[in-house]
């Protein structure tokens, strides 16, 4: 069941939907005044999937954010003034210039995690992120972003896999914008909801309208709250549209005018907009309010980029390697009682117990061999809620309490996916 | 010209043992067992210490090595994982943001192939790009000899060596695979181990009782001597050695080092060395284009040009893959015969 949402959730929502739009048109002019170093991208569009999903998550909860998820980083908390600064390489940006656009992190205090260029990859990361925080008792859950053509990678397979073994608390949003730099999504995948592969891991997943930033963050809060509670991973597929080419340069000719037009008509901010005009949730006067605070912030923030420095050359051959606690202090927060994972407490037997062996109608008893569907699921033993490949999915025959009930017959699940059925555009659906 | 004269050097440290040898307290352990050692120490010692990998919870690793840590340690720390080598370098690299100090196992180290990019691409680059440390150990069964064929005998370390960001460690005995493989768990920097398999069972050594570290970095002279140098690592250590003895039959006393680790390379032990004997002469079973001999040959051209008599040479593998057929294998690697044939062709500038 979806709480309804405060006012004060609902203008968030808003606000930072305006400024991810706001940041980037910022960008936008300073690449073409020529002060951005290397490209730029665009989330135009999109920006209802990174707030709305960043939105779901509590200070303490890790996300990695890819390269148009700008939103997603200003919701956890990222001034505009660091994506300035990156973008124009600047060495009062977070990586002091070593690297450029959103590829920046922050361990200690916002819990991000910084994207690199190969897609994928921080699928498997933060697996790790969300099994760690697991194993110190911190009740977190980690997020990140992949695209359409990202999921396509083998590591996606691979992190997503692990993740669903572990059972860990995951997040895994996958933004649909529809094409892979030139390559619409039907070349890249022969299915239509790519929310479908979920059932390939046997987790949860959940299809939303990506430019309903409502209904995202619903989805993105439920997804959130199972994860925490210990659900295992859930994939969210978010069906948007990419309204630029894949960065500045790219004046993406091959994308059909009319498919701009029908998504123009479903902007997600102007949307929103009137949706909540017509709620009288937002006003002309806290319209003008919010602006004038987003101006202000972006003017401030600008100017601060404009007039940082590069960094020194010499800098380049500094920080390759940490040289100990003088450069890093490593230490896990532990949330847990320690001597639960140190002997003697955390001594178990070497064996697998397999859950439903052995107890079926049709087993013949303990030395039967495992047969697929005839047998009930035996109750998990303790050690194997944590334990990887734990086989007790494969055995259990749609045990209420297994991960193969499908998320689509819950209502959350049905409102979400009704709201991507065609709408038609323009259309307001609520 | 080489002296044919009996050399005087002190056949203390000719036995190749390390100091250890003479502290040690009860049996002498594998190569294996000090692995096992330390990660059962370190998993003692800190919490925030775990492993994963394929296989090494219930079957305790193929080679055995975590044998017995699932029992003591449990489900939480000792990880079987899926298939998957990107998501175990993944995973550990996550794991670590959050302080962990977790240790990846490849069931053999030429699968690391399959997650290049993550650790090449992201492990490496994230304390030079956005301040970030992954205190990660991955490590595994490395080197041929043991007739594993083209999939199961890699030495992959110099892929590694060149990407700045991470460390290599390839130690040639059990008191510095126990000792090093605790300061790589202890180091904030990702860490690769390699594990030479060859050597696995087939050496023992007393190990002292309680805690040691062998510092990452530091290379060590095994034999001493004053005629040539021959800089070497993991299995071809002990070729080297045993070349040297034979030598020292021939009046050619030669000093042998042994590097431990390889990023970072320990240029001053190679360079007093050098400067001491002024020939030098790489061994090393990885293949020779690229192989860490070159970037030796680079150094003492930079360094040490007025130090050297001769050219520097190298005893390496063929430059081709591992094959699988004995002869095939024993034609590839270098033996003792041909570091003594080099040697004595050195010896002679």
């Amino acid at each position: 069941m979806k709480k309804d949402l405060t006012r004060q959730q609902y203008l968030d929502l808003y606000y930072y939907m305006r400024l991810n739009r706001a940041v980037e048109d910022t960008m936008v002019k300073l690449f073409r005044q020529n002060k951005i170093v290397g490209g730029l991208y665009s989330s135009l569009g999109q920006e209802g999937i990174s707030v709305g999903t960043a939105y779901a998550l509590e200070k303490k909860d890790w996300l990695a954010p890819m390269i148009r998820n700008i939103g997603a980083l200003l919701v956890k908390g990222v001034p505009p003034r660091d994506i300035f600064t990156q973008h124009m390489a600047k060495y009062t940006s977070p990586t002091l210039g070593k690297d450029g656009t959103s590829h920046f992190g922050d361990l200690d205090n916002l819990h991000i995690v910084s994207p690199i260029s190969m897609l994928g990859d921080l699928i498997p990361v933060m697996t790790g992120v969300a099994m760690a925080g697991r194993y110190l008792g911190q009740k977190i859950v980690a997020m990140t972003w992949i695209g359409d053509g990202g999921s396509s990678t083998g590591v996606f397979h691979e992190g997503l896999n692990l993740a669903a073994t572990q059972k860990a608390p995951f997040v895994l949003i996958l933004e649909n914008n529809q094409w892979a730099y030139s390559t619409p999504v039907k070349r890249q995948v022969p299915i239509e909801n790519l929310a479908d592969r979920a059932k390939a891991y046997g987790i949860t997943s959940y299809l939303v309208d990506g430019n309903d930033v409502v209904a995202v963050y619903q989805t993105a809060q439920e997804a959130v709250d199972r994860a925490r509670a210990g659900e295992g991973p859930i994939l969210i597929e978010a069906k948007t549209m990419r309204m630029r080419g894949h960065a500045q340069h790219d004046p993406a000719e091959y994308v059909p005018k009319d498919m701009f037009e029908h998504w123009k008509q479903r902007d997600p901010i102007e949307q929103y907009e009137r949706f909540l005009l017509g709620k009288k949730i937002l006003d002309a006067a806290t319209k003008a309010e919010l602006e004038s605070k987003m101006h202000a912030l972006l003017t401030k923030d600008r100017d601060f980029a404009e007039a940082s420095p590069l960094p020194p050359p010499e800098l380049a051959e500094k920080g390759v390697y940490c040289t100990g606690d003088d450069c890093h202090k490593i230490a896990a927060k532990w949330e847990r009682n320690q001597a639960e994972v140190t002997p003697p407490r955390s001594s178990v037997p070497a064996v697998w117990k397999v859950a439903g062996f052995g107890v079926g109608k049709g087993s013949g008893g303990k030395n039967a061999p495992i047969h697929f569907g005839d047998t009930a699921a035996a109750e998990e033993p303790e050690e194997a809620k944590l334990t990887p490949k734990t086989p007790a999915k494969v055995v259990s025959n749609g045990n209420a309490k297994s991960a193969a009930k499908t998320p689509s017959k819950t209502a959350a699940g049905l409102r979400a996916r009704k709201t991507t059925a065609k709408v038609p555009a323009g259309k307001a659906r609520r | 010209m080489a002296e044919t004269k009996k050399s005087s050097a002190n056949g203390a440290a000719a036995n190749g043992a390390t100091n250890s040898g003479t502290s040690g307290h009860g049996e002498p352990v594998t190569f294996l067992e000090a692995i096992k050692q330390a990660m059962y120490e370190e998993m003692e010692r800190d919490p925030a210490v775990v492993l994963l990998g394929e296989d090494v919870g219930v079957y305790g690793g193929a080679f055995k090595t975590s044998e017995g840590l699932l029992e003591r340690f449990g489900w939480e720390r000792v990880i079987d994982t899926p298939i998957s080598e990107s998501a175990i370098i993944g995973a550990a690299c996550g794991m670590s943001y959050l302080g962990l100090r977790p240790i990846a196992e490849m069931q053999f180290i030429d699968f690391i192939a399959c997650c290049f990019n993550q650790l090449t691409n992201f492990v490496a680059k994230g304390h030079y790009l956005w301040n970030a440390p992954a205190p990660i150990v991955v490590r595994g069964p490395s080197g041929g000899g043991v007739h594993g064929g083209p999939f199961h005998s890699a030495n992959p370390e110099m892929y590694f060596v060149h990407t700045p960001g991470l460390k290599v460690v390839y130690p040639s005995t059990p008191y510095d695979a126990k000792g090093l493989l605790k300061s790589a768990i202890r180091d904030n920097n990702p860490v690769l181990f390699f594990e030479h398999k060859f050597l696995y069972r087939r050496i023992k050594e007393q190990l002292p009782q309680g805690d040691y570290t062998v510092p990452l970095g530091k290379a060590i002279v095994r034999r001493e001597g004053k005629h040539l140098t021959i800089v070497s690592y993991a299995a071809m250590m002990h070729t080297s050695l045993e070349a040297a003895e034979a030598l020292a039959k021939e009046g050619i006393e030669a000093e042998v080092i042994d590097l431990r680790t390889l990023q970072p390379l320990d240029e001053e032990t190679i360079l007093q060395s050098v400067r001491k004997t002024n020939r030098c002469l790489v061994v090393h079973e990885d293949t020779k284009t690229g192989g860490i001999a070159g970037e030796i040959a680079a150094i003492l051209c930079e360094k040490a040009f007025g130090d050297l008599d001769g050219p520097l040479m190298r005893v390496t593998a063929l430059d081709t893959p591992v094959p699988y057929a004995p002869p095939l294998e024993e034609y590839f690697l270098p033996n003792a015969k041909k570091v003594f044939a080099a040697a004595k062709e050195l010896a002679r500038y």
